[in-house]
């Protein structure tokens, strides 16, 4: 018998997860609850295409779903999940014989006073980025609380159409936790070479407001920023919690082995709300990717289907800033040997870490594809050498 | 519209109707065939929509594809992006072939 499996989240994992499914020949039922209203969407568009671009890129056209008997329930929200009777509760209980949570992140909460007026945004939805283009227009100033990767696309799209731009940046430089220092030293110059403003070590206060709409924002040493919109990039937590009300293994995501199982055999979990094994990595961690999820996507599939696990992965992800075509692969750890091969000013380079023995651990490319391949290849063979 | 035929890893073979102005990789994502990824959506930035196809009936290599590609899995001289292989009335017919190395 084929089993009937529950998908809750129709984001990038869940959604491919079902078409796998259908793909390696599954029979049984896949239903998938999503609690937004819109079709399954890609969200990479929304912080670099917010301004101008096409933002509603569809990961499947609407009548996809119908034809592959994938049963989406838009606009409906899981509530709880009973593991003892296999079925989760939404408008109406639903059995499943295998469960698959794919319940993505949310944007990290600003814990200061005034942020819940007019003209604050963060950016993880559809809505969030429909909401955000229809603030930023070119006469706009817009204060960015957060200097990670979406936080600086946002930056880089926005002043590409004419926007005044500040980016407000706690630690002592941007892009801190992800990226190489040189990258962050790099990535600064950039934008401010392009007129963007970026202060760093510098902690917001509080956000002040006229008739409901945000006016400034007021850093710690009393500096005030004057504004018309801020967006905050504070980071993603992971939404675990109808797993840790299920009594699933969690540590501030759900903790899944490298099959995305979770602590309960029927229950599986994909994508940005896991904390998960990655090869040539010790311990567990969370990888907000696209290609991590389409990992793990693969991973269930080939569990429920009985078929071969997919060869290691080298996890990797993209990002795109004013021109530079940004991609990284390998897991980035602070305080690794970086060796530079191109000149950072004319916009093409790649930055290769190396642990002490040598090995390559990652790389960090702006604008070589080639380069990007080519390392991405030496880390999935394992061997990887500084001499190759 | 044109028909493109797609012959998978498992060497099934699928025939599909792909309306101009959509790529090859459109075409596949829309009916679920297996082998082409497109984790990027189109964006040539992932590399995960290679195929392999006779040259000629669609627009010239980009550098960034050509470089993408040389180091891609299973690369060879016909290898292209179908995300970048956009259909247009004189495709008609066109044969890709799909690799089993895309999302490695
Ligand atoms: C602005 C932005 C830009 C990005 N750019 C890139 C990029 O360039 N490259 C890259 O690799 N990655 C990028 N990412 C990361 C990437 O989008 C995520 O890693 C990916 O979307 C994770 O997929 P997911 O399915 O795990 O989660 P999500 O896509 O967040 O989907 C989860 C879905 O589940 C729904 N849900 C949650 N709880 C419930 C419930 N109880 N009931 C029903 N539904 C529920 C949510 O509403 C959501 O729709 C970006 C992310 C953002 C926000
Ligand atoms: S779909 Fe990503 S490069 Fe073609």
């Amino acid at each position: 018998m084929s089993p009937r499996v529950v998908v809750v989240g129709g984001g990038h994992a869940g959604t491919t997860l079902a078409a796998l499914l259908r793909q390696g020949g599954h029979r049984g039922e896949i239903i998938m609850f999503g609690d937004e209203v819109d079709f399954p969407y890609h969200r990479p568009p929304l912080s670099k295409k917010f301004v101008d671009g096409e933002l509603e890129q569809w990961l499947r056209p609407a009548p996809f779903y119908t034809e592959q008997r994938i049963d989406v329930r838009l606009g409906e929200r899981v509530s709880s999940i009973d593991r003892a009777d296999r079925r989760v509760h939404a408008s109406s209980p639903c059995p499943y014989d295998v469960l698959v949570l794919a319940t993505g992140a949310r944007p990290r909460d600003l814990p200061v006073p005034g942020v819940t007026v007019g003209g604050v945004v963060s950016l993880r939805t559809l809505e969030d980025a429909r909401a955000l283009r229809k603030h930023l227009t070119a006469d706009r100033r817009v204060v960015i609380i957060g200097g990670g990767y979406i936080g600086l696309e946002v930056a880089a799209a926005a002043r590409a159409n004419g926007v005044e731009v500040t980016i407000v940046e706690r630690e002592q430089r941007v892009l801190a936790r992800v990226a190489s220092e040189e990258l962050s030293a790099i990535l600064a110059s950039y934008h401010r070479e392009r007129g963007t403003t970026i202060i760093t070590g510098a902690q917001v206060r509080r956000l002040t407001s006229r008739d409901g709409q945000v006016r400034a924002v007021v850093l710690d040493d009393g500096t005030a920023i004057p504004c018309d919109v801020v967006v905050v990039g504070v980071g993603a937590v992971p939404r675990d919690e109808l797993a840790v009300a299920a009594g699933l293994d969690c540590d501030q995501g759900i903790v899944v082995d490298g099959s995305a199982r979770t602590s309960d055999s029927a229950v599986f979990a994909i994508g940005d709300v896991t904390r998960r094994p990655v090869p040539g990595v010790d311990g567990l961690m969370r990888l907000e990717s696209i290609p991590s999820a389409t990992e793990q996507a693969r991973q269930v599939s080939a569990a429920i289907l009985g078929a071969e696990a997919p060869a290691p992965e080298v996890p990797w992800f993209w990002s795109d800033q004013f021109d530079l075509k940004l991609k990284i692969a390998g897991v980035v750890v602070p305080g690794c040997h970086v060796v530079r091969r191109g000149e950072p000013a004319s916009g093409r380079f790649a930055l290769l870490h190396h642990d002490d023995a040598g090995a390559v651990t990652a790389v960090e490319t702006a604008n070589a594809p080639g380069e990007f391949m080519a390392a991405k290849k030496l880390l999935r063979s394992g061997h990887a050498h500084s001499h190759l | 519209m044109p028909t493109v035929t797609y012959e998978l890893p498992d060497g099934s073979v699928h025939e599909v109707d792909v309306p101009c102005g959509q790529s090859v990789m459109d075409g596949s994502v829309r009916n679920n065939l297996a082998g082409i990824v497109a984790e990027c959506g189109g964006s040539c930035s992932c590399a995960t929509c290679h195929v392999y196809v006779d040259a000629g009936l669609f627009d010239e290599v980009s550098d960034e594809e050509r470089e993408l590609l040389e180091f891609a899995e299973g690369v060879r001289p016909e290898s292209r992006l179908s995300c970048q292989l956009i259909v247009g009335e004189g495709c008609g017919g066109v044969r890709v072939r799909v690799p089993d190395t895309n999302g490695l």
